[in-house]
């Protein structure tokens, strides 16, 4: 079927537009989601502290951002948060995803409704409704708004995306190899570990560094469950905007961009190596 | 063929289903059942709240101070949603019908943007469309106006980062929908004497819905609920419900109104998505 779509636009005669209109909109709306990014990009290099006329290349913002240490402190919380909620929920949804397609039971069309219910309910409505439940609940207990309290949330919402691509990546298996290993005598659990999670493997990471992503550029939900005491990284962001527009946010937003480029890079590499192996 | 899936419950399912549904039951399910206890209480002046079963927030409402406000981010919400599937539409048709072999980098090029962070994409329209920044510069430039003006702090600025931050929600489904597109069923509308327009509109068009279902839902509910964007570039002229909600929460600590405005929000998405599928028709969906 690619081979079909690709013979016949060759002839450039199917379309709506006309091709010259469809490649001038398009490369319009390239420009449109790459422009912004370029000029973030390009006056964290600047001399002066203006984010808007150019001065001369210098390293002085990214200097300022080291010499910080609110924002490593920050980074290392988001750090932190990001691997241990990317841990619970990537175990949790997996074990999902596994019951949801591998058996059909009364309530299956239920728990697939509140799966995707959990995506679509506006993060607004999740993160008041998670500190209300933490004020009334947590705090009488002792537990005060914190790491902890952002690592809950954060499980919350992001088990039900890793349910979703590991469920994806379920559907398209062939179960003959596992059938084959339970015919020779391996328990349900040592057929789970020796068989089927090394064939998953590539949909359970995938489901992790979507979850390790969602967590860590998480601010809107983060916002109302972290209290006082911890800030991440998005939080940081947040309140260096609030105070005002500074080189410093423009240098911090380029390394977090070339951090986030080089995690989905990396991790799509190692995805597309594994699933070729 | 042997039997591939387990029928009914075991011990087995009951072990895989149990810690899914007591962490989104407890973190999930509770936490949205206390904010409709509380949408129904009574704030007191301490921050402070009496449950019971009072409908007052709810009235309050229709306060034409409030609804102006709640009115306004559905017809934002609606306005991106328009202009994400205008810019988006020709877009993702442009990839999957002439990317030919960059197919694959162009779309990558669009979910690029989507995994950075949405705050940092915020406050580079901060930077651009602030004071005597670039956008008003290029105006100048182009001789639209003669000295700076104010872009910043608008409804359009609210607009611009929205259909900016939510474009490629909309690009990705309909690239899917388009991808698996026959296209001998374009050859054959134009065999049979079709012209252009009149083949995407018969044929194209509406084998794609899907994907312009899934995008729209994609793009208008987080414009619907966002509170980043307004409170970063629309201030205190552009409030939107969810600045509305943040601020009963954090500020007035009107912790019932809060809870009123939080439970309306989500009935009234839920209440559009399904309205809008049933409109376009639910069997439409299935290929999505």
């Amino acid at each position: 079927m690619s081979a079909t779509t690709t013979k016949s636009s060759r002839k450039g005669t199917t379309g709506g537009l006309p091709d010259w209109g469809l490649l001038l909109v398009s490369a319009l709306v390239y420009l449109f989601l790459y422009a912004p990014i370029a000029v973030l990009i390009f006056f964290s290099f600047n001399s002066t502290r203006s984010t808007q006329v150019w001065t001369g290349f210098s390293l002085e913002w990214y200097g300022q951002l080291l010499a910080d240490p609110t924002i490593l402190q920050a980074f290392r919380t988001s750090l932190t948060v990001g691997v241990i909620a990317t841990f619970i929920a990537t175990v949790i949804g997996t074990l999902t995803a596994l019951a949801l397609s591998r058996h059909s039971f009364r309530g299956r069309t239920t728990a697939d409704t509140a799966i995707y219910a959990a995506t679509v309910m506006p993060e607004i409505v999740v993160g008041v409704s998670l500190l209300v439940f933490f004020v009334s609940v947590f705090i009488p207990m002792g537990v005060e708004l914190g790491i902890t309290t952002i690592v809950i949330a954060h499980v919350a919402f992001t088990i039900s995306f890793v349910t979703i691509v590991v469920r994806a990546r379920l559907s398209g298996m062939d179960r003959s190899v596992e059938e084959a290993a339970q015919d020779l005598g391996a328990s349900p659990v040592q057929t789970f570990f020796r068989v089927t999670l090394p064939l998953i493997l590539p949909g359970v990471m995938a489901g992790g560094l979507l979850a390790f992503t969602l967590s860590f550029d998480d601010f809107v939900i983060t916002f109302f469950v972290s209290g006082v005491g911890s800030s991440t990284l998005p939080l940081k962001i947040y309140s260096m905007i609030k105070f005002g527009v500074s080189p410093v946010i423009n240098a911090l937003s380029t390394v977090v961009l070339v951090a986030t480029l080089f995690l989905i890079f990396g991790g799509s590499r190692l995805l597309v190596r594994k699933e070729g192996a | 063929m042997r039997e591939r899936v387990a029928k009914g419950w075991s011990l087995g399912l009951a072990a895989l289903l149990a810690p899914v549904t007591l962490w989104l039951g407890l973190f999930f399910l509770v936490p949205l059942l206390f904010i409709v206890a509380f949408s129904f209480g009574t704030s007191d002046v301490y921050g402070g709240i009496t449950l019971g079963f009072n409908p007052g927030n709810y009235l309050r409402v229709f306060d034409p101070l409030y609804l102006e406000i709640i009115v306004r981010s559905f017809g934002i919400a609606a306005l991106t949603t328009l202009i994400c599937f205008l810019l988006g539409y020709p877009l993702a048709y442009f990839i999957v019908f002439k990317g030919r072999r960059w197919r694959n980098t162009l779309i990558l090029l669009v979910m690029v943007p989507f995994w950075t962070s949405l705050l940092i994409r915020a406050y580079a329209w901060v930077v651009i469309l602030g004071g005597n920044g670039i956008a008003n510069k290029t105006l100048q430039f182009l001789g639209l106006t003669d000295g700076p003006v104010n872009l910043i702090f608008t409804p359009e600025a609210v607009l611009m980062g929205m259909t900016y931050s939510y474009l490629p929600f909309m690009v990705l489904p309909l690239y899917a929908a388009l991808e698996k597109f026959d296209v001998r069923l374009k050859e054959a509308g134009k065999d049979l004497g079709a012209s252009r327009w009149q083949t995407f509109l018969r044929v194209t068009f509406p084998l794609s819905l899907p994907g312009v279902i899934a995008g729209s839902i994609l793009v208008f509910i987080p414009s619907a609920g966002e509170f980043v964007i307004p409170d970063l570039l629309g201030g205190s002229q552009t409030v939107m419900t969810g600045n509305l909600i943040q601020n009963q929460f954090l500020q007035s600590r009107d912790w019932a109104f809060g809870s009123a405005l939080s439970v309306l929000l989500a009935v009234l998405l839920l209440g559009a998505i399904m309205f809008y599928i049933r409109r376009v028709g639910s069997d439409k969906l299935e290929g999505a």
